[in-house]
């Protein structure tokens, strides 16, 4: 077993900026990642891709290449590709890559595993053809793709920062149909999310692009179904009138949530975040969680951005140095005053991107015959019909019809279920619960668990492996 | 390059070896190491699986490990296609099962 300070999940902004800073304080960082090279969802591959196709996906996302260093800093040791399936508390972690079944012990554990997408249940969502907007923005940043003939639907920045970038790349989106924003409300957060003015700037300078390239926008859509035998070939709603549009592929997106799949199976503590409408683990100023060892930094523990997620990762990192005994108090805090500031500044202009681009509400309500699970294929009226049976949290549910028990283990359904059974029931999501997750978190098979009883030290062989 | 694709390459990758692989029994070249859901997507492929509750069609959705709508069987064991390299020689079938879990 490899032993180290600090072992961190997840190579996106908050975890390469956690590990720079920690390996800076002189501790021994372990970052592991699934993904062969660093950058996260949002940077994903950032060092091939931003010299090939930078001037398509923008400054934004070459920022990103200033924090891959990381993997190469001193005290750092960089386990690409791993599968973490199992963790503890005190701060061991079990993964798989390749073949190889090894274990980590850590004396502080950084989870920067960040956001999943929303999921966004709507008739049709499981046509070949569908994928998130974030999956069509990951074949472009990783493969150099860009779907030719799609429709971009939902809410949020995300959606107009994916439609530049395919106007960018030569393949403009057929239109994008927003699901009902909430300018007027949003209004009253106006005030604050100043403090994050450059952040809207932007948004505004997608949308002037958009308008310049001409690309249709449809407002207030409802009513939305994906239509295709065996693949989805094309979108029908309404707005100011039925309309439809023939397409090959159709990006949903509204908004994206914590990944909490390892929050959850270590059993920390979460709440409800209402104005975001998903839960986050509850968390001090420092990234601490309910579990004394374990810290979380960047968009799991509650959407923030990249940029708040570099932040947060430093933060996180100057006071896990601190509790390790290599900085003292004083110096934590002068090291971390600039971060915290920054962080403040991204958080305060979440209020208002919440309240403007709220999720779609029937993607919130799924109609009866709309699959909510869709590794089981289990539907909203499946969902409700289980409460006519008495059933009231999602835990008992699986038993009724085996939602999230498929091998996403509810990342795509977790939410809508908690929503649909606290619509039903009355009674709160915060009080109507969420599934309950069991290692293993990722699926593995039997020879990956059985290795772990073998006498062998596969953990030191990836590390020299590295170096 | 058809231009009839779902997929359209942004740039063609210069210099890259290419490997034959087969994917539900057609043959295809395709870049050493690069992602196998995207070059299967961009050669117009687009069911992945098929779901073992009522056998309907699925093909990626997140693209990040996420979803496992990508499950394919590789040389007899269930991955990930949007979490797979492509390898020479790669055998390539829809998956039909869950997925693994012990
Ligand atoms: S596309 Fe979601 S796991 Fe591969």
């Amino acid at each position: 077993m490899t032993r180290c300070d600090l072992a961190i999940i997840g190579a996106g902004p908050a975890g390469l900026a956690a590990a720079a800073e920690a390996a800076g304080l002189g501790l021994s960082v372990v970052l592991l990642d699934e993904q062969p090279r660093p950058g996260g969802q949002i940077y994903r591959d950032v060092d091939r891709a931003g010299r090939l196709r930078g001037r398509i996906l923008g400054a934004d996302y070459l920022h990103g290449a200033s924090l891959t260093g990381a993997v190469r800093a001193p005290g750092v040791t960089h386990i690409e590709q791993a599968k973490v399936w199992n963790l503890t508390v005190e701060g061991e972690v079990t993964y798989t890559r390749g073949e190889e079944t090894a274990q980590i012990s850590a004396k502080r554990l950084l989870l920067a595993t960040g956001a999943l997408e929303r999921p966004m249940p709507l008739p049709g969502w499981t046509l070949p053809g569908v994928m998130t907007a974030g999956a069509g923005q990951i074949l472009l940043k990783q493969s150099g793709l860009v779907a030719r003939r799609a429709v971009l639907v939902g809410s949020g920045p995300l959606l107009y920062l994916v439609a530049v970038q395919m106007v960018r790349a030569g393949a403009p989106p057929l239109a994008l149909v927003e699901t009902p924003g909430g300018l007027g409300r949003a209004l009253g957060a106006l005030p604050q999310a100043l403090r994050g003015w450059r952040t809207l700037m932007k948004g505004t300078g997608l949308l002037r692009e958009l308008r310049r390239a001409g690309v249709r926008r449809y407002r207030r859509a409802r009513d939305i179904t994906i239509e295709g035998e065996g693949a989805a070939t094309g979108l029908r709603f309404s707005a100011g009138g039925a309309q439809f549009i023939a397409c090959d592929t159709v990006l949903l997106h509204h908004g994206v949530v914590p990944n909490v799949q390892i929050s959850r199976a270590l059993r920390l503590d979460h709440r409800w975040e209402a104005g975001q409408a998903c839960f986050a683990p509850v968390l001090d100023a420092w990234g601490r969680s309910s579990a004394e060892a374990v810290f979380i930094a960047g968009d799991g523990a509650g959407i923030a951005g990249a940029k708040a997620a570099e932040y947060a990762g430093r933060v996180s990192a100057a006071e896990i140095a601190r509790d390790l005994g290599r900085i003292t108090q004083d110096e934590r805090d002068r090291r971390s005053a600039g971060s915290r500031r920054a962080l403040d500044a991204e958080r305060a202009v979440r209020p208002f991107l919440d309240l403007a681009f709220p999720p779609a509400a029937e993607a919130l309500a799924p109609a009866d015959d709309t699959i909510v699970c869709r590794c089981e294929e289990v539907t909203g009226g499946d969902v409700r019909k289980t409460i006519r049976q008495g059933c009231l949290g999602p835990n008992q549910m699986k038993a009724f019809n085996r939602a999230g028990m498929g091998p996403c283990q509810g990342r795509y359904c977790g939410l809508t279920v908690t929503q649909i059974l606290s619509q039903a029931t009355g009674a709160d999501p915060e009080a109507t619960g969420y599934y309950r997750l069991r290692p293993p978190i990722k699926p593995v098979t039997l020879s990956e668990v059985a290795q772990l009883s073998e006498h062998q030290n596969p953990g030191a062989d990836s590390k020299e492996s590295r170096s | 390059m058809k231009t009839d694709l779902p997929f359209e390459p942004v740039a063609r990758p210069e210099g890259v070896r290419h490997v034959t692989i087969s994917f539900d029994g057609r043959d295809y070249d395709l870049p050493e190491g690069a992602n196998l859901a995207a070059a299967l997507l961009s050669l117009g492929e687009r069911r992945f699986r098929a779901t073992p509750v009522s056998g309907a069609p699925r093909g990626p959705f997140c693209m990040m490990g996420a979803c496992f709508d990508c499950l394919v069987d590789i040389d007899g064991v269930t991955c990930q296609a949007c979490m797979t390299e492509i390898r020479e020689g790669m055998v390539i079938l829809p998956a039909r099962g869950r997925g693994q879990r012990p």
